[in-house]
C-alpha cells in the first residue's frame, strides 16, 4: 500500500463486512510514534480465527485463496520496528460487548515507515460506502486534534443519508480545515 | 468555519429531492474496494466517479457503489456498470484520469469505452 491511510481504509472494510454498527478510527500521534486504532462492535472473531487473520493464507472471502489485508497492516507496522496486537470478542460469547480492537504501532522515524496519506478521503470513501454504519475519527497530532463523529452529523442531517453528494463535501471541507488548523 | 448549521441547511434543501430520488436510478457503478482494488487504486478511482456523477447533475439517474472484491485482481481497479435490459460492462485498469470519458461516452450518451473493457484487455 502506498499510504498508510489505504490500509485503514482496507482494515475497516472488515469491520463493515463484521456488520459493525460503530466504526472507531483512533489514530494518535507524538514526534517519534503513530498509533492506530480500529474498534468495532461487529460480530468479532474466536481465538483461533484471531490467530489466522495475520495469515496471507487465510481469507473469508471465495474469489481467492488469499487475504492481504491484516498482512499488509502488520508488514507496515513491523518494517518500521512496530507491530500490531488483535483482540476480539464474539457476539455469541459476550453480547453485550463484543467487537474487534486492531492496534498498529508505528515507528516514525523509521526509513521503511510509510505515511499516512491522504485520511481525509478514506474518510469519506467510507461514510460514503456505508451510510448506514457510524464512524467515529480521531487523530491526535503534537499541535492538536481532528476529529468527527457521524452520530453527531446524524442527529441534525434527520433522514437525510450521509452518502450524500452534498454531506460528503462538506465532511471533506470539514475535515480539510481541522487539518489546516493543526498544520 | 465550517459548522453543523451548514448541515441543518443541506437537509432543509434536500427535502423533497431525497423521495424524487428512489427508485429513479437505472445506471449502477460499482466500483471493487477489496485489499487488491484498494491496493491498486480504486479509492482515488471511486472518489472520481462520485465527484463527476454529482457535478454533472446525474445523481437522479446514477448510483455510484462500492463492492469487495470481484476476482480479477489483476485488473485492478476493476469497475462495473450495470444498466437495466443492458449487458454489464466490466472497466479494468481504471485510473481517475479515464472516468472523464467513462461518464461522458457511456453513462451520458451510452456508447461503450471499449478500449478500457475487460474484453480488451483479455483479448
Amino acid at each position: 500500500m502506498k499510504e498508510l491511510s489505504l490500509n485503514i481504509l482496507d482494515i475497516t472494510e472488515n469491520s463493515i463486512k463484521a456488520q459493525a454498527t460503530l466504526v472507531e478510527i483512533l489514530i494518535e500521534e507524538t514526534e517519534q510514534v503513530l498509533t492506530l486504532m480500529i474498534k468495532d462492535d461487529g460480530c468479532g472473531m474466536d481465538y483461533d480465527t484471531v490467530n489466522k487473520v495475520t495469515d496471507p493464507f487465510y481469507t473469508t472471502r471465495t474469489t481467492r485463496k488469499v487475504g492481504f489485508g491484516v498482512p499488509f497492516l502488520k508488514l507496515a507496522a513491523e518494517q518500521t520496528g512496530g507491530g500490531i496486537e488483535i483482540q476480539s470478542c464474539r457476539q455469541n460469547e459476550n453480547s453485550a460487548e463484543h467487537g474487534t480492537v486492531i492496534k498498529a504501532v508505528f515507528m516514525k522515524n523509521h526509513i521503511d515507515f510509510v505515511p499516512l496519506g491522504d485520511i481525509c478521503s478514506t474518510v469519506i470513501t467510507l461514510i460514503q460506502g456505508s451510510c448506514e454504519i457510524d464512524f467515529v475519527f480521531d487523530h491526535k497530532l503534537p499541535t492538536g486534534e481532528v476529529t468527527i463523529d457521524t452520530r453527531q452529523l446524524r442527529q441534525v442531517l434527520g433522514d437525510v443519508p450521509l452518502s450524500s453528494f452534498e454531506v460528503i463535501t462538506w465532511i471533506k471541507e470539514y475535515l480539510a480545515e481541522q487539518y489546516e488548523n493543526v498544520k | 468555519m465550517k459548522s453543523l448549521a451548514e448541515l441543518a441547511a443541506i437537509r432543509e434543501k434536500m427535502k423533497d429531492k431525497v423521495v424524487l430520488r428512489e427508485g429513479t436510478n437505472d445506471i449502477r457503478i460499482v466500483v471493487g474496494m477489496a485489499t487488491c482494488g484498494i491496493a491498486a487504486g480504486a479509492r482515488p478511482v471511486l472518489n472520481a466517479f462520485v465527484e463527476q456523477v454529482n457535478s454533472q447533475g446525474l445523481s437522479g439517474k446514477v448510483t455510484v457503489t462500492q463492492t469487495g472484491c470481484i476476482g480479477v485482481c489483476q485488473y485492478e481497479p476493476v469497475v462495473e456498470v450495470f444498466q437495466s435490459d443492458k449487458e454489464k460492462v466490466t472497466y479494468v485498469k481504471m485510473t481517475p484520469e479515464k472516468v472523464g470519458r467513462v461518464i461522458e461516452e457511456h453513462i451520458k450518451n451510452g456508447k461503450v469505452v471499449a478500449e478500457y473493457t475487460i474484453n480488451n484487455y483479455k483479448a
